[in-house]
């Protein structure tokens, strides 16, 4: 790990309209509001929370797939928030956005070759003789015969044509892809497949990953650190071990004791945490997690509490730490 | 002791004709579950947990071309049992349903007091006492007595189900609330007819992880204080530790595995289910896999489903799916080699 950060985010914002049945704009959904971190080169940083805290809003908007309302997003050194679409262009060599199913992403008319040679046409000035070398290369890389690249996407399992769409994200040896989900909704025996497949690629192509999921024990597993967001916000960065083992935020304490823990404790049993995030379109004034927190004094009504170094290797957004 | 059981399955197969070919979806499946406990039910996707509860209630595809077996609830056999009695005395009532994706289960356009009500009016305890006068016909009326007793039982159910009933709970939308709350409304209205048992399919895999532990909570103590029997079907194991008693794994339409809740994630015996628990993600360890895909079900493997991918398959798990054994206690498991009680 390096110590200049590949990829810097300072108070990125990105707000959503909400509208009324007449179009009318009533009010604004603050998906990400003021977040700033750093992912060095080489380390996967994991961004957890729960549905409608703007994880998956963070990683697209570091991609650009949404424009920021506010701050900056710094690649490499170089500001990337409203670069024009030229430019743009050859950062997705290096940058790289991963869909929850990759797979999915393929285009169902073309054959496997196809789809990988696209990339490199459009990006690079290869012959066509180096382009197939370095399909070849690539479809070994992901564990993939080369017999299947004259086949189409509906010809392969589920779990090949992920294997291909990742080989299409790998194409132009991406340094930061940004993962949204990559295994909600799979089993265990095909989640542990995918993380596995992850982690060779990594140290195969010596990616960094941005690793967005609700899923604490895959992050504890894939990321050597985590950022925790609750309702557009950074509340707590820390190294994985550290998270795990002195948690200082409330919500990430809750969040670390609602997993159920095969063999230890059960949650049902012990769990404290009541009700349902508020509403992003209205969050409550001064820190948002006051609502259900339960060390919330009147100062957390007042102050927003800002995300601040309390060790080497951990940050928290919390008046009462 | 078959007569302990409040649900008992035997050899349960059906079959599916899809476009591929006849889908043996359930093959030979065996499961019981006892009066007033949690009985997980584990497997992948795919390997029948959504087909075998539709089977209890009576609800199978129409495409469903063969079906064997029994499924004896209280000793009568659900399987034989006319259509008309089904409908009245078991499904909604003796047995119900508690779905995965409730805002799918709410009619959008009630307010959620008046689907309670719709539920009472049908399926009430009341009712099948003969609680005020007349049964409700198609075009019955309501008997207003039984109508206000059945009210109250609402509002109580609300509030143990963690609801505000003031302010206007019941004149709300589903779509007023949120997934944790609409889930918790689901729980209520599958308790009120006071039934025997409860198929949940999946009730908290839609859920976020501090929504998930609040609403397995409530279910744990809701029929743990009514004594209701629970099937619950999940594929995620860390659910089914926190929540049942009992747990069966199924791998690709058959049961592998059955044992009480402590000693199935202590001592695994059955290949599947160790190889199952090792590719949870924990920290300092390999991640490992199981290899190889989940059988199509049009052309299963003969013998024992899980031999393809299994190190410890031998030529008599490729020819015969192996007896139910059964080991200490109530662990019961299908192998032919299983593991020893000193691995995993």
């Amino acid at each position: 790990m390096s110590l200049a950060p590949i990829l810097r985010a300072d108070g990125l914002s990105r707000h959503f309209p909400v509208r009324n049945a007449f179009g009318w704009r009533t009010g604004t959904v603050r998906a990400l509001d003021g977040v700033s971190f750093e992912v060095f080169a080489g380390e996967a940083l994991g961004i957890v929370g729960e549905s409608g805290c703007g994880k998956s809003t963070l990683g697209k908007t570091l991609v650009g797939i949404h424009a920021p309302a506010g701050g900056r997003v710094l690649f490499e050194g170089t500001d990337i928030t409203g670069q024009p679409a030229s430019a743009r262009r050859g950062l997705a060599a290096k940058l790289q956005y991963c869909y929850q199913d990759p797979g999915h992403s393929l285009d169902p008319r073309w054959t496997v070759r196809r789809s990988l040679m696209e990339p490199l046409i459009v990006h690079t000035a290869l012959t066509a003789g180096e382009r197939e070398a370095r399909i070849d290369q690539i479809m070994s890389q992901v564990g993939l015969p080369p017999t299947h690249l004259d086949l189409y996407p509906h010809e392969l399992s589920g779990g090949q044509q992920r294997r291909v769409g990742l080989a299409r994200i790998l194409m132009l040896n991406p340094r930061l892809v940004i993962l949204d989900e990559p295994t909600s909704g799979l089993d265990v025996s095909v989640q542990s497949s995918v993380l596995k497949l992850l982690r060779q690629l990594q140290s195969a192509f010596s990616l960094t990953y941005l690793f967005v999921s609700h899923d604490l024990t895959v992050v504890r597993a894939m990321c050597d650190r985590i950022a925790v967001m609750y309702l557009g916000r950074i509340v707590e960065l820390a190294a994985t071990e550290a998270l795990f083992a002195t948690a200082k935020h409330p919500y990430t304490q809750s969040l670390l004791a609602a997993i159920p823990e095969i063999g230890g404790r059960r949650v049902s049993d012990t769990f404290a945490l009541e009700g349902d995030p508020p509403d992003p379109a209205r969050p409550p004034s001064g820190c948002r997690f006051r609502t259900r927190c339960p060390r919330a004094a009147a100062v957390c009504a007042e102050t927003d509490p800002l995300l601040r170094p309390i060790a080497p290797a951990q940050s928290v957004a919390c008046l009462r730490v | 002791m078959p007569g302990d059981n409040l649900l008992e399955i035997e050899n349960l197969r059906i079959s599916f004709a899809t476009a591929a070919g006849v889908a043996k979806v359930l093959d030979g499946v065996n499961v019981a579950v006892r009066p007033g406990e949690i009985m997980g039910l584990v497997g992948e996707s795919g390997c029948g947990k959504t087909t075998l509860a539709n089977a209890i209630l009576g609800i199978t595809a129409r495409n469903a071309l063969h079906q064997s077996g029994t499924i004896s609830f209280h000793g009568e056999d659900l399987l034989a049992m006319p259509g008309r009695r089904m409908q009245d005395e078991i499904r909604g009532r003796r047995i119900t349903f508690i779905p995965q994706d409730p805002i799918g289960s709410f009619n959008p356009l009630f307010p959620i007091g008046t689907q309670a009500m719709e539920v009472m009016k049908w399926k009430s305890p009341r009712r099948a006492r003969r609680e005020g006068r007349g049964a409700v016909g198609l075009f019955g009326r309501y008997p207003r007595r039984r109508r206000a007793a059945d009210a109250t039982a609402v509002a109580q159910m609300l509030r143990a189900v963690q609801m505000p009933v003031s302010g206007g709970v019941l004149r709300k939308l589903p779509h007023e609330f949120s997934g944790g709350q609409r889930q918790r409304l689901m729980i209520a209205l599958a308790l009120l007819p006071q039934p025997q048992l409860v198929i949940a399919d999946e009730p908290t895999s839609a859920l976020d992880v501090t929504i998930q532990a609040q609403i397995l909570k409530l279910l744990k103590r809701l029929a743990k204080s009514s004594g209701v029997a629970v099937l619950f079907t999940t594929h995620d194991l860390g659910t089914a530790y926190e929540i049942c008693d009992r747990v069966t794994v199924m791998y690709a339409g058959q049961e592998v595995e059955t044992a009480p809740v402590d000693t199935f994630f202590r001592r695994p015996r059955h290949p599947y289910t160790v190889r199952l628990l090792e590719s949870l993600p924990r920290r300092g360890r390999e991640l490992s896999e199981i290899g190889g895909e989940i059988p199509q079900l049009t052309r299963p493997p003969v013998g024992c489903r899980f031999h393809p991918r299994c190190a410890r398959a031998s030529d008599a798990c490729r020819n015969a799916r192996p007896a139910i054994a059964q080991l200490d206690g109530a662990h019961r498991v299908r192998c032919y080699h299983p593991f020893d009680e000193v691995a995993s």
